[in-house]
């Protein structure tokens, strides 16, 4: 069996010790809420009606995975299906709900403070909007050298050398680093990002939609330096996107998510050549491809619904051409269906009677 | 004036005139649509495609200025036509659909009062016939219960029904030609195979033109006729799709069809474009993609005039085999 370490099962509280590395990051039954206390006119009118006195959003319900050493995971979904927020509590940036988040075998919400530190520095996120991330007020020098000096990595006699390197690592010129922000292109703001994520020598790097804004030249250029990057410092990768195209090309493994839940997981070429669940299926078949020619679109039926009220039992079943009673009842679990591929869909489950 | 194509393109020039400079945004393009026919606009941000929509509506600003060029619309010249003139086919004969839809949309007015104004703004009908054909209009793009949302405002749409919204109000005057300016790019995969499909159809159906603006090279291979590829302003390569994307000719063609992932064995580098596309200020003479192109010599900094290699192609290079090459 080729899955090894599955925190679902096998927590390092309760099992025995793992016959190999734990592995670098590994997520146990995490869940995000968000709750927005409604206005007073909203509170008043659900005195009467008895409307709940919050909205509540579920923005991820449940996820368990991990991410082995020096691996790349894709993760893809549409816009709210919680990828970015899930992105966010592998980071470190929000804190789960529920769950608990490993990193080498060690619960995040459970380290002394120094070593708190040391996960929350070789974890690092590079973010969409290189233009939001950057601080347009300070110097590119002062971008990526702030953090090291801060946190003590270099000397600070060394922090020139060291941005100059980081910059020349990433493809940057290091005559720039006198510059602002806005004197920059969008590819080279993302590099930006990716020097200042260096430097604090990360083992971890979460990309979150890192190429989605950039023209398709410069976007080939970043994943190249995302793929040479990990050569080269042996980094680990989980890789949000919602073009498949990019996640295929990048990633060791894909996770799909849809409306806050992981519905399939596994290798590249097994999820890409035998999708299992339907919406991976009719993902799979809307991705326009240039090989594919002149043809006709379908579209998946439906909209993607919402997040504040999503339906009952397993969430895809109004836009699934399969759907059963049974869907609408109950949400199906994660389960294996060959090895290292895992789907959360009834149909695996269900004898067929044809 | 039946054989005119619905839309000729000759030699456009639209210029912007900035305090540093003048920016060449649209430079000596030409292209033409038949009916029911639909056109792909392909290029990376700032090659001028959006200019180019812009230019054919008649909708651009100072301090740019169209300086150059004729636009047959059926065999009539668009820019010389008064301002009024003009008013009476936008939006009935030409309409244009934007990548936002909030733009096209106003957010206090119900979808009912802006897709009845559209009509009336055109066509002398009473206001009972506009609404009738309004809620057609949502019915063809597949807008389900289009009586109800019709008294909906656009903050009650998801971004995708709201595209489908601007879509409607596009079509509701039955027109000629559509300019789409990526009206998919901020739409997820499910959603925009949906529109795709309801533009397929319309295009069918009704014999409408289309032109599809986008960066998505892949879009185009499944949608479009022919394509355009633009680059600093200028089409350098054009042809029907199919021959364009299997067998591209100019440099930059082969290099964005190169980089696009799917194209590359999975977790082998990438071809990549070196370098970035150029400022547009003062751009001199010679092809704007030499300091990028691994074919280009001195010959390149001369005046490049496009070539037509086979039937229906046209390409913008000296170079167009590798073995060319000094």
């Amino acid at each position: 069996m080729s899955l090894g370490f599955d925190p679902a099962r096998e927590s390092p509280a309760d099992a025995a010790p793992p016959r190999r590395p734990p592995p670098l990051i590994a997520l146990t039954h995490v869940s995000r809420n968000f709750v927005q206390p409604r206005g007073l006119a909203d509170r008043l009118a659900g005195l009467f009606s008895g409307a709940p006195a919050e909205l509540r959003v579920r923005a991820v319900a449940d996820v368990s995975f991990h991410v082995e050493e020096g691996e790349v995971v894709g993760l893809v979904g549409e816009s709210g299906c919680g990828k970015s927020t899930l992105g966010r509590i592998v980071a470190g940036l929000l804190p789960p709900s529920a769950g608990r988040v490993f990193f080498r075998g060690e619960d995040v919400s459970a380290l002394r403070e120094s070593r708190r530190r040391e996960v929350a520095l070789a974890v690092q996120m590079i973010f969409q909007d290189p233009a939001a991330s950057l601080n347009p007020r300070m110097r590119v020098s002062e971008i990526i050298g702030e953090a090291p000096r801060v946190h003590g990595l270099v000397p600070r006699s060394e922090i020139p050398a060291y941005v100059d390197e980081m910059l020349r690592r990433v493809g940057l010129d290091p005559a720039m680093k006198r510059r602002y922000p806005h004197q920059f292109s969008g590819g080279q703001r993302q590099r930006i990002g990716i020097a200042r994520a260096l430097a604090v020598r990360p083992q971890f790097l979460v990309c979150d939609e890192a190429v989605a804004s950039l023209d398709v030249s410069i976007q080939a250029q970043i994943l190249n330096l995302f793929m040479r990057l990990r050569e080269e410092l042996k980094l680990t990768y989980l890789f949000i996107s919602h073009d498949l195209g990019v996640v295929e090309h990048l990633s060791d493994r894909v996770l799909v998510m849809y409306l806050g839940r992981i519905v399939e997981e596994a290798r590249t070429e097994e999820l890409f050549a035998r999708p299992n669940h339907p919406y991976t299926q009719a993902l799979l078949k809307e991705v326009p491809r240039i090989e594919a020619g002149r043809r006709l679109y379908r579209g998946i039926g439906g909209e993607i619904p919402s997040p504040l009220n999503p339906p009952s039992g397993c969430h895809f079943h109004p836009r699934c051409p399969w759907a059963m009673p049974v869907c609408r009842v109950e949400a199906p679990p994660l389960i294996e269906i060959a090895p290292g591929h895992r789907s959360a869909c009834h149909l695996n489950t269900t004898p067929a009677t044809v | 004036m039946a054989d005119a194509p619905t839309l000729r393109v000759e030699n456009l020039k639209t210029y912007f005139f900035t305090r540093a400079g003048v920016v060449k945004a649209v430079d000596d393009v030409s292209f033409t649509v038949e009916r029911g026919r639909i056109l792909g606009l392909v290029g990376e941000s700032g090659s001028g495609k959006t200019v180019t929509g812009f230019s054919i509506l008649g909708l651009v600003d100072p301090p740019g200025r169209i300086v150059g060029g004729r636009i047959l619309f059926k065999g009539v010249d668009l820019l010389g036509l008064p301002p009024e003139a003009m008013r009476s086919y936008r939006g009935a004969r030409i309409a244009m659909i934007f990548q936002d839809p909030m733009m096209t949309l106003n957010p206090v007015l119900r979808i009912e009062t802006q897709m009845i104004e559209a009509v009336l703004a055109h066509e002398a009908v009473d206001r009972e016939t506009a609404r009738q054909r309004a809620r057609d209009a949502l019915g063809q793009v597949g807008i389900p219960s289009p009586d109800e949302r019709l008294r909906a405002y656009p903050h009650q749409f998801s971004g995708g029904m709201r595209q489908r919204v601007a879509i409607a109000i596009a079509l509701i005057n039955r027109p000629d030609l559509i300019i789409a300016d990526e009206p998919t790019t901020a739409l997820d995969v499910t959603i925009q195979g949906q529109i795709l499909y309801e533009v397929q159809k319309l295009c069918r159906e009704r014999d409408t033109a289309l032109i599809w603006i986008t960066h998505d090279l892949a879009v185009v291979a499944g949608l479009a006729d022919t394509v355009c590829v633009m680059y600093a302003g200028k089409i350098v390569e054009r042809g029907p799709v199919d021959a364009v994307l299997t067998r591209p000719l100019h440099p930059y063609t082969i290099g964005l069809i190169g980089s696009v992932p799917s194209r590359n064995r999975r977790g082998k580098p990438l071809q990549q474009i070196p370098g970035m596309a150029p400022s547009l200020i003062d751009l001199g003479p010679g092809c704007a993609f030499r300091n990028r192109c691994p074919r280009a010599d001195a010959a390149c900094g001369g005046e490049i005039a496009p070539i037509a290699p086979e039937e229906g192609r046209e390409v913008r290079c000296i170079h167009t085999t590798p073995a060319d090459a000094a």
